[in-house]
């Protein structure tokens, strides 16, 4: 599988999103620089954690407007897939290849510490190495990862199963204080109607070694080289 | 000479030197130097070079005093960090720095720039910072400001390391009324480099080019130097526009930027502009390379309109940094800063004179010979009186309580012994992705990346037992940080000290603060265990009150196989709970007198560092060969408190047999005696722990066993897991939430 990532002035997870890659695909991924115009003929491309340009402004919102966003955009439109995680997802629902938005947490606090996921759907290209309904433990560390859509798009998004992570307990129920941030329908994540962009606020790239206190966050690439395959 | 231009220049008065903190004998000691009188530029720069935050001019005189040296010591104090060899041609470089005046006034602010500076003191010398920790201590929670200072300083620490990327990894936090008007906010950074990459300060080639690199000058933080060496008054609101305001985002770029061009061969000195900004970062680069700087103040690139020589000597705008470069590389340096949208300016040139000269609109404004500003700066012996001794509290003096139970949860469920996660969940402890142990144990641990070798890193300091006697407080903080690091595996190499007091005017405060000292300087001797780098931060007094004495300690240590690391949480049912050490049930200064009874009296817990060295060094290679499978340190509170942690971490019961002999219950489950640890243990490994006990001379005491639920202490008290969880969670949410 061959991969990019994708780094703005101050992403600070790209390095993490760049090793769990490499350690997972066993291929180098390519470095997209924020102004690079043409991206590699990747499988994937994914967009890391951090604050793009400070984010003073809405998360994300400048870095939707960088050089290399055209071409992501393009890669999704072709069927390439894509991923977010925390900044990057984002700066998915700037770019509009995602629907909603991610506010302010309703503590309006940053939280940084390990939820609990429910996996929903695994037909998914990033979830098909999990189970349906496995628990799943993954960091969060947001400022703004309070995901809100309107009505419509909260249905479509939950009758056509694109919700592949919830918050919930450890017993797996979708609690208001399971949520790290006030998210509607306790969202996590979700993908595009196409099912080649995923975005999700918690940080699979930080829980993929033993040493780091679980290996949870494996199965998020794993599913994406099996969708490959 | 050179030919200074007067014009536009106010006469120097001596209420002007007094306005700028400068003392009648400074006064004249200046115009030696210069042969003349001072210019208003060069007075400015002369006062904040000579104020106590800069010179250090109450505190060097002990300071020298302290142990600096050691096989693994690359660079000690006098650097912008310290630096360790950590092996295979690495070295971590730390340094922890007070940020209290500014974070008083504006908590977000002052906080935030207190860890912007500290990442800069590390990045500048070529490392990637990895880890940011703090210490903090409040006032009172019942003081009506505590609620707010607290808030704001948590999210300014947070605003600036998540957004940098740096992790946050651990820290303090007190409560005590002589904090109400004076906070302390002390951050820590430790970074990490190649050993034949580390960048140093000294200038060197007439005619390299001096480059200014970063955000551009503005107005903000004039004078903040000279802030930090006052006291406080009632006015000090007043003083709002010397707090420095900052900018997360430029530091990330100015990092990213400076490692870029780090990696090259063009640099051939690096500062960050700090305290007393372009002023201490030429005059250091200078002096220290026996050059000297000609800057054209013209090319600075400003923010504002109409900015004098002297604001812009004395801004402490942020994200700043100078650099000298070799010859014919300005281009290639050029076009990295350019790549991170950073500004970029050539401001000068190094000389032959050995004087700082500035140029503005094509005059001199000031020509300072660097040598004697940086080193002919004053140095006081300033008169200091003993702290008296206080007497030692007789446990059985000290009434029983009549529910333990009640008692333990009370203790556990108060401002100082209760869980800190409402502030460490505002950090970012994770990014990076090599945080091993996150916040709540005894000491956090990051990952070197890449490797399988780990850094342990601990902020400790006892301020009550500092304030009791200050030679046993200073001994028992660099301890204490050096038990911590042992408990988690590591072996503890160096220290950085953050020393906090009041006013050096004051015999008795200079009494705590040479106190302090001679006993930093007994427990890094014997714990070998050098100081490498530090800060002193005095003034912290407001309408004459002053602090706790409040010598804060970083700590870090190597564990060279971090998969032997290991927590507080005890991991399996059945394993054997030992206590290491030996127990006298001392009372005085300790958690418990102070929240049971609301009494802070006696004599602290002494600190017998040979014994110290003993048990922590037999704990140590217990957990190397992986004998132990978890450890925490007896430290505020005592030995119950301990074991409650213990539960807490790991969601398991314990149930302990206590073998208090003629020690009354609650000095033997609360007494704060030194150099214990608590111990787990495979019940197949208990033998061998024992004999290598009774070989090694260390007290071992046979506690109990990890079982269920519930914290249960034989005939003196249950409690649940839940009943833990609930105390000891629950008491900072509530509040800052205001319900209490």
């Amino acid at each position: 599988m061959k991969s990019a990532v994708v780094t703005f002035p101050a992403s600070n997870c790209n390095r993490d999103m760049f090793d769990a890659l490499e350690k997972i695909t066993g291929k180098t991924p390519y470095q997209i620089w924020h102004q690079d115009s043409e991206i590699p003929d990747v499988d994937l491309i994914a967009l890391p954690g951090g604050f793009s340009f400070g984010d003073y402004l809405r998360c994300g919102a400048m870095a939707a407007r960088s050089p290399a966003i055209k071409a992501i955009a393009l890669h999704a439109e072709r069927g390439g897939n894509v991923i977010g995680v925390c900044n990057g997802f984002q700066v998915l629902t700037e770019m509009g290849l995602l629907p909603g938005a991610l506010m302010r947490n309703s503590s309006l606090k940053f939280v940084c510490k390990t939820v609990h996921l429910q996996v929903e759907n695994t037909l998914t290209n990033f979830t098909n190495a999990y189970t349906k309904g496995q628990v799943i433990d993954i960091p969060v560390a947001h400022h703004d990862g309070n995901y809100f859509a309107d009505e419509d798009t909260l249905k479509m998004l939950e009758t056509n199963g694109q919700i592949p992570f919830r918050y919930v307990s450890k017993a797996g129920e979708a609690t208001a204080s399971a949520s790290p941030n006030g998210s509607q329908n306790n969202i996590a994540g979700i993908i595009n109607e196409r099912g080649n962009v995923l975005g999700m606020m918690p940080h699979p790239e930080r829980l993929i070694e033993d040493v780091q206190g679980g290996t949870d966050g494996r199965g998020f690439f794993e599913s994406i080289i099996n969708t490959l395959k | 000479m050179t030919k200074i231009n007067w014009n536009n220049n106010p006469e120097i008065t001596d209420d002007l030197v007094k306005e700028h903190g400068l003392s009648v004998d400074e006064h004249k000691l200046m115009i030696k130097i210069l042969g003349r009188k001072p210019t208003l530029t060069e007075l400015g720069i002369f006062s904040v070079m000579w104020s106590e935050h800069c010179s250090y001019k109450s505190s060097k005189l002990h300071l020298k005093t302290l142990p600096t040296e050691a096989p693994w010591v690359i660079h000690g104090p006098g650097e912008n960090a310290g630096v360790i060899d950590i092996g295979d041609n690495q070295a971590a470089i730390f340094k922890m720095e007070s940020h209290n005046h500014p974070s008083y006034i504006e908590p977000y602010q002052g906080a935030a720039t207190g860890v912007g500076g500290i990442l800069r003191d590390v990045f500048t010398m070529g490392a990637r910072p990895i880890a940011n920790m703090n210490a903090l201590r409040f006032g009172s929670p019942e003081h009506p400001k505590t609620r707010h200072l607290l808030s704001g300083v948590v999210e300014g620490i947070g605003g600036y390391g998540n957004c940098v990327g740096v992790p946050t990894i651990g820290g303090e936090t007190n409560f005590h009324p002589s904090y109400n008007g004076n906070i302390l906010v002390n951050a820590m950074a430790v970074g990490l480099a190649d050993q034949d990459k580390i960048f140093l300060s000294a200038a060197a080639g007439v005619g390299n080019p001096v480059i200014y690199v970063g955000s551009k000058t503005g107005r903000d933080g004039i004078h903040g130097a000279t802030m930090a060496s006052a006291e406080f008054t009632e006015d000090n609101e007043e003083k709002r526009p010397t707090v420095q305001v900052g900018d997360p985002f430029t530091e990330k770029l100015l990092i990213e930027a400076c490692i870029e061009l780090m990696s090259t061969d063009m640099v051939v000195a690096i500062q960050d502009m700090g305290a007393a900004g372009l002023t201490s970062s030429s005059v250091e680069m200078a002096s220290g390379g026996g050059v000297g700087f000609t800057i054209n103040l013209d090319n600075v690139p400003q923010r504002e309109e109409n900015m004098t020589p002297y604001e812009m000597m004395l801004s402490e705008s942020q994200e700043r940094m100078l650099v000298v470069l070799k010859p014919d590389r300005v281009g290639e340096a050029e076009a990295i800063f350019k790549k991170w949208d950073l500004d970029f300016a050539v401001i000068g040139e190094i000389t032959e004179t050995g004087n700082l000269t500035l140029l503005f609109e094509g005059k001199t404004v000031a020509d300072i010979p660097t040598q004697p500003l940086a080193d002919n700066s004053p140095e006081y012996d300033r008169p200091w009186i003993k702290t008296e001794i206080q007497p030692t509290i007789d446990a059985f003096d000290i009434p029983i309580p009549n529910d333990f139970r009640d008692t333990l949860l009370k203790m556990i469920n108060s401002s100082e012994l209760s869980s800190r996660e409402w502030i460490w969940q505002q950090y970012d402890h994770q990014v990076m992705a090599d945080t091993i142990q996150i916040p709540g144990g005894d000491a956090a641990v990051v990952r070197v990346h890449g490797t399988d070798k780990a850094l342990a890193i601990s902020t400790d300091c006892t301020p009550r037992y500092c304030y009791a006697d200050p030679f046993e407080g200073g001994k028992q903080a660099v301890a204490e940080t050096w038990r911590n690091l042992t408990a988690v595996g590591a072996q503890p190499l160096a220290i950085t000290d953050c020393l906090n007091f009041g006013n050096p005017e004051r015999p008795d405060i200079m009494g705590q603060f040479v106190g302090a000292i001679e006993g930093i300087r007994e427990a890094c001797t014997v714990l070998d265990y050098p100081v490498i780098s530090g800060n002193v931060s005095l003034y912290n007094e407001t309408n004459g009150t002053g602090i706790h004495p409040t010598p804060a300690i970083g700590g870090v240590g190597l564990l060279k196989d971090s998969s032997k690391m290991i927590t507080i949480a005890p991991k399996n049912e059945g394993d054997v709970i030992m206590l290491i050490g030996e127990c006298t049930g001392h009372l005085g200064c300790t958690q418990y007198l102070n929240i049971i009874e609301g009494r802070e009296e006696g004599a602290p817990p002494p600190v017998d560092l040979a014994l110290e060295r003993k048990n922590g060094d037999f704990v140590r290679a217990q957990i190397q060969n992986r004998k132990i499978t978890a450890c925490h340190d007896v430290s505020d509170g005592g030995l119950f408190i301990t074991l409650s942690e213990m539960v807490l971490a790991g969601g398991r019961g314990l149930e302990i047999t206590l073998n208090n002999g003629n020690i009354p219950i609650h000095a033997y489950g609360f007494g704060e005696d030194q150099a214990r640890y608590v111990i787990s243990a495979s019940p197949n490994d208990v033998n061998d722990i024992k004999t290598a006990a009774n070989d090694a001379n260390v007290t071992l005491e046979m506690l109990g066993l990890v079982t269920g639920h519930t914290l249960d202490v034989k005939n003196i008290f249950t409690i649940t897991l839940n009943e833990l969880l609930d105390a000891h969670g629950t008491w900072m949410p509530k509040y800052m939430s205001n319900e209490d």
